[in-house]
């Protein structure tokens, strides 16, 4: 069956949950650090390792910043709230119940427009509440997964780091583009968290995690279908691949007359795939409660509006924005929009480059690094100033196009500062006349055939010896300067 | 029950018949490895106790707001502050296992609840 | 001498050290002797900390002899309640679940009560996670009471209760869900003080019910109990739930009613926490004590208190409810016990185990009974019930309070009863605590002091005031005291 055959049939519906690890210095109930990768247990207190005794206080950073992600997302945020226990048993959470909210989520009923082809969709948002991240366990033995495991070791440094979920409603009508729409969305959700500035988004890392809810019901009927609800989707590429293959998975349940199982389900991202996960012996009963080690959430109101006032421009805004002073064509603009580096240009040229080459940058040599790197322009390891720099140097002829794009190389690779990797390397255009002369005599001397077809007239055989060149100076001289040179040498100018 | 004579706490008439399977149920999403006479025990136990507890239902009306808190406060925070952390032998000290500076635990089977 | 420096308060010793007259070290030494002596038979304590304790003792001597200015209970022995947290001694909270368990962190109370010089003993038995109202279920044995060796110290703080009735210490620590501190003191003869709920920071208390849960002073005299309220109260920001405001002042209160005028002062007596099922000596004791309010110038009115009839059923939602997610942690992880690691069991199987194994039948009970009271589609009918049963026993205060300065009733409708009378009967053990249940759902604080005899063993008489007028309970207390003979357990049982 092909993604087309499933469309004849059946409309899909799909809902996101995506969870954002926010990035304030210290874990969500107590002063422990949030940095990434320290050594295994050695970010943990009392509070997070679940110590008898030990009590949670709320991260006052934590409340503001979900209160910004709830605002920029059109929400409204409640006057009065609780954090509640969510009861569960699992060894990478110290106390064996989360800290979360249920009932009464910080932020609810907002909505995010997002837009595909052209298309303008709403994805309505139900809430945007807070909660504590867990540990992390590792499976050690034969497979390295949890299945087949002979042990497992647990470390808790995440543990406490707080989390915001973020839901949406049930996203409907998008038909043949439900996961083009499920990627748009958490691609646009990204932004407006970096824009914030309350998350490095960092989806490799897991600082933005998110779950992808499927169903499909035939074409005419108005009864949604069972969703499934499917996990381990780390990368915007793999929420696309995700609704997608759950899609034809469950088309062909249908067509075959089974019945979807409402469940957990596992993407693999090797294979594009998902499968069933959590074995489903007991129906989760989670007995939330109010959580009696806290006390209630009252935002004053003057401090919302506060927050509202100071919110910085959002990305739709900014878009427009770019659109309008760069004077770029509509055309141009979908494919950036298309390409994720509408912001990434915006910000290359506010970093100094022109619009032409920043557009050219990005649409061209660094969307093909993506791509090859299987990652997103924006999680790029360059920045748009540095972009900006490498432009000035192509510019003023520090560089040729082609040194250029192995400074990029570099950058990517060691994130190490342009004019650092421009010295280190010697990557700079080699405009000493002297070597260059000296060079081209050599050249001609070892190709006497070729220099003689030039002196004859035949300028277009130039380019070998052009080569010769480059290759003796590393590549590091501009091509038309050298061919410049031989031709004068050469008296066929 | 002589107990019951003399005292004001008298269990409600209708019984709420846990059954054992009930308490297993129980048992399980508590994590005890209850055995079968104590499965016995505390079906019997429970039934009693429950239906003692149901009183609450006789007074409780819709338009009364439930307390959470007895001393009612809004908005403790802390600021985003760093507090120094546990150093990691401490932090191992009590496990009952430990590999490479994390706890070791046996197998898990579920995925995740 | 040293059975005279057990016999002091801590007030005087307080005094003896801080003049000079006697060491810290010898008054550490006193306490630590009797322990030896009598523990044996009382086992009250699961833990003695005698090198901890004569290293503290030392230091406060030094600090003396430095001409340093001390507390006003520096130097004086304390017996800590075995669920408080200590930094590097063992915290068991009387449960097989935790025994070894040496925590790396002190709770806010064991750093208050060390920097104010007190000398801390060592760790009193309870009843397991504080889950009694005996002390019978403790892991570790049970306490036995200094006025009857075959009858329980009441519970959960039966360690702490016994070890100051007992003269192997003057202060202690017990916490206090639904009566721990008050229903202890009172059938030992000793007196005990629930602070208001937030009064005294629960950080480091091992937690039973946390909305419920609040630690207080033990001791034998009321101006005792207050100077180590002050000592522990106060707000602590590591408590979400902890009050920021000033601490009531309980030792100037106890002082002024200690010269036992209580003229003007409104009593009420609660209509329902009396009568039936309650034992008639207790009943009379309580009355006397009435009387002796009125003598003392008080005005005795009777107050009606309908919902406090439901606090008893409330309480036994409440508190199993939040327990049974406070109990999740001990899971065969982090810290504590494992059972049935073979290398081959799955966590979940090893996990139950433990649990299983670690766990007694009181504390299993009620972690099945919040288990099943919190599981979707009982929850309104049994937790969210409950909650509207505190509002309404919050009203039934506020109305009260509004007749009243102080309210008062028996703190226990029963004296200390044989050990091993009761166990087999949930139910029975519940009804212990259903005087001190209405001032532990409504957060308010409340003081048991001896008030005279029931065939022999002490009666308590509960004071109960509004919200952070602990204040109020300790003059009315100290005034009580003053005016009545104290009573002492019989010297032939420990002899």
């Amino acid at each position: 069956m092909t993604y087309e055959d499933v469309l004849t049939r059946y409309a899909p519906v799909i809902g996101l949950e995506t969870h954002v690890e926010l990035g304030t210095v210290s874990k969500m109930f107590c002063g422990c650090s949030t940095a990434f990768g320290a050594e295994p247990n050695t970010q943990v207190c009392p509070v997070c390792l679940g110590l008898p005794g030990s009590l949670p206080v709320a991260n006052e950073k934590a409340i503001e910043s979900t209160i910004r992600i709830g605002l920029a997302l059109n929400c409204t945020i409640a006057e009065w709230c609780r954090f509640a226990r969510k009861n569960y048993f699992y060894p990478d959470m110290p106390k064996n119940y989360q800290i979360s909210q249920y009932d009464e989520p910080l932020c609810v009923n907002g909505y995010l427009d997002v837009e595909v082809n052209g298309e303008s969709y709403r994805v309505g948002i139900e809430r945007v509440h807070l909660e504590e991240d867990t540990g992390k366990n590792t499976h050690v033995g034969r497979s390295g997964r949890i299945h087949g495991a002979d042990y497992s070791l647990v470390d808790y440094n995440r543990a406490g780091i707080p989390l915001v979920e973020i839901v949406t409603k049930p996203v409907t009508g998008t038909g043949a583009l439900a996961p083009e729409v499920a990627r748009t969305y958490v691609t646009e959700l990204r932004d407006i968290l970096r824009t914030l500035d309350v998350s490095d988004v960092r989806m490799e890392q897991g600082s933005l995690r998110c779950d992808v809810n499927t169903s499909l019901h035939p074409l005419g009927t108005t009864e949604w279908g069972t969703r499934t609800e499917t996990k381990n989707v780390n990368s915007l590429r793999s929420v696309e691949r995700a609704v997608r293959s759950e899609m034809l998975r469950q088309a062909e349940i249908l067509d075959g007359g089974g019945k979807i199982t409402q469940e957990t389900r596992h993407f693999i991202e090797t294979t594009g795939d998902t499968r069933s996960g959590r074995s489903k012996e007991e129906a989760t009963d989670y007995r939330y409660f109010p959580e009696p080690d806290l006390v209630p959430l009252a935002p004053d109101p003057a401090w919302v509006v506060q927050l509202r006032a100071t919110l910085p421009e959002l990305p739709a805004v900014r878009r427009a924005r770019t659109r309008e002073t760069l004077g770029i064509s509509a055309e141009d603009m979908r494919q950036m929009a298309n390409a994720g580096v509408v912001d990434l240009v915006g910000a290359t040229v506010e970093a100094g480059a022109p619009v032409g080459e920043a557009r050219n940058w990005w649409l061209g040599y660094l969307a093909q690094k993506a791509n090859e790197r299987e990652t997103d322009a924006a999680d790029l390891r360059i920045t748009p100033a540095q972009v900006a720099r490498i432009v000035s140097l192509v510019g003023d002829g520090t560089l040729s196009v082609a040194l250029g794009r192995q400074v990029v190389d570099a950058v990517l690779d060691t994130g190490a500062d342009v004019d650092a990797v421009v010295a280190e390397r010697g990557l700079q255009v080699v405009s000493d006349t002297d070597v260059l002369a000296k060079a081209a005599d050599e050249a001609i001397a070892a190709n006497p055939d070729v220099a003689e077809k030039v002196r004859g007239g035949k300028v277009n055989a130039v380019g070998p010896l052009i080569g010769a060149v480059r290759k003796a100076t590393g590549g590091q001289a501009d091509a038309a300067t050298v061919r410049a040179i031989l031709l004068e040498k050469l008296g066929s100018q | 029950m002589a107990w019951l004579v003399d005292s004001p706490i008298v269990p409600n008439d209708s019984p709420r018949n846990i059954s054992r399977a009930e308490v297993a149920h129980l048992a399980r999403l508590a994590r005890l490895a209850v055995t079968d006479e104590e499965l016995d025990v505390f079906a019997g136990q429970l039934d009693v106790i429950l239906g003692a507890v149901a009183r609450v239902g006789e007074v409780a009306a819709p338009d009364i707001p439930p307390t959470s808190h007895a001393v009612p406060m809004t908005n403790v925070l802390r600021p985003d502050e760093l507090w120094p952390c546990l150093p990691r032998e401490a932090v191992l000290a009590a496990a009952p296992d430990v590999e490479d500076g994390k706890f070791r635990v046996p197998r898990i089977l579920s995925e995740e609840a | 001498m040293s059975t005279d420096l057990t016999r002091s308060t801590a007030t005087e010793l307080a005094g003896l050290i801080a003049g000079g007259e006697v060491s810290a070290v010898e008054v550490a030494q006193a306490h630590l002797d009797r322990i030896s002596e009598v523990d044996d038979r009382l086992h009250a304590f699961l833990v003695v900390d005698a090198d901890g304790a004569l290293r503290a003792a030392k230091a406060v001597d030094a600090r003396r002899a430095a001409g340093e200015a001390l507390g006003p209970l520096a130097g004086v022995p304390l017996a800590m309640k075995d669920i408080v947290v200590t930094e590097g001694l063992p915290t068991t909270a009387g449960s097989k679940i935790l025994e070894g368990w040496v925590p790396p962190y002190d709770a806010t109370i064991s750093r208050r009560i060390k920097d104010a010089g007190i000398v801390m003993l060592g760790k009193t038995n309870l009843d397991e996670f504080a889950m009694g109202s005996s002390t019978e279920n403790s892991a570790f044995g049970p306490t036995h009471n200094p006025w009857d060796l075959a009858r329980v110290p009441g519970g959960s703080g039966g360690g702490s209760a016994a070890a100051i009735a007992g003269y192997e210490a003057p202060l202690a620590i017990g916490t206090d869900t639904g009566g721990s501190i008050r229903q202890p003191a009172a059938v030992t003869g000793t007196v005990g003080a629930k602070p208001t709920y937030g009064g005294v920071s629960r950080y480091g208390l091992i937690a039973l019910a946390s909305s419920l849960d609040q630690a207080g002073p033990c001791a034998r005299t009321v101006l005792d109990a207050a100077l180590l309220h002050e000592v522990i109260a106060g707000h602590d920001p590591c408590d979400s739930t902890s009050i920021a405001a000033p601490v009531p002042p309980v030792v100037a209160a106890a002082r002024d009613g200690a010269r036992g005028d209580l003229t003007g002062l409104r009593v009420g007596v609660v209509r329902e926490l009396g009568g039936a099922g309650y034992q008639s000596g207790v009943l009379a004791a309580f009355q006397d004590a009435v009387e002796t309010l009125r003598k003392l110038g008080a005005d005795v009115v009777e107050v009606s208190c309908p919902h406090f009839d439901y606090a008893l059923a409330a309480y036994y939602l409440i508190l199993p409810s939040e327990c049974s997610s406070n109990l999740a942690r001990y899971d065969a992880v982090r810290y504590g016990l494992r059972v049935g690691d073979d290398g081959v069991r799955p966590l979940e199987e090893v996990m139950s185990l433990t649990r299983e194994a670690g766990f007694g039948p009181e504390v299993k009970r009620r972690v099945m009974i919040g288990t099943y009271a919190l599981s979707a589609g009982y929850y309104d009918a049994y937790y969210g019930q409950a909650q509207k049963v505190r509002t309404l026993i919050s009203r039934d205060f506020a109305a009260a309070f509004e007749q009243a300065d102080v309210l008062v009733s028996p703190a226990t409708p029963f004296v200390a009863f044989g050990i091993g009378e009761r166990v087999a009967d949930p139910m029975a053990m519940y009804v212990n605590d259903l005087c001190t249940l209405p001032a532990s759902l409504a957060g308010t604080p409340a003081i048991s002091v001896p008030c005279g005899l029931s065939d022999g063993l002490p009666v308590g008489l509960q004071i109960m005031a509004p919200a952070l007028g602990d204040d109020r309970c300790y003059r009315v207390a100290a005034g009580y005291e003053s005016a009545v003979e104290r009573i002492v357990p019989p010297a032939e049982v420990l002899a």
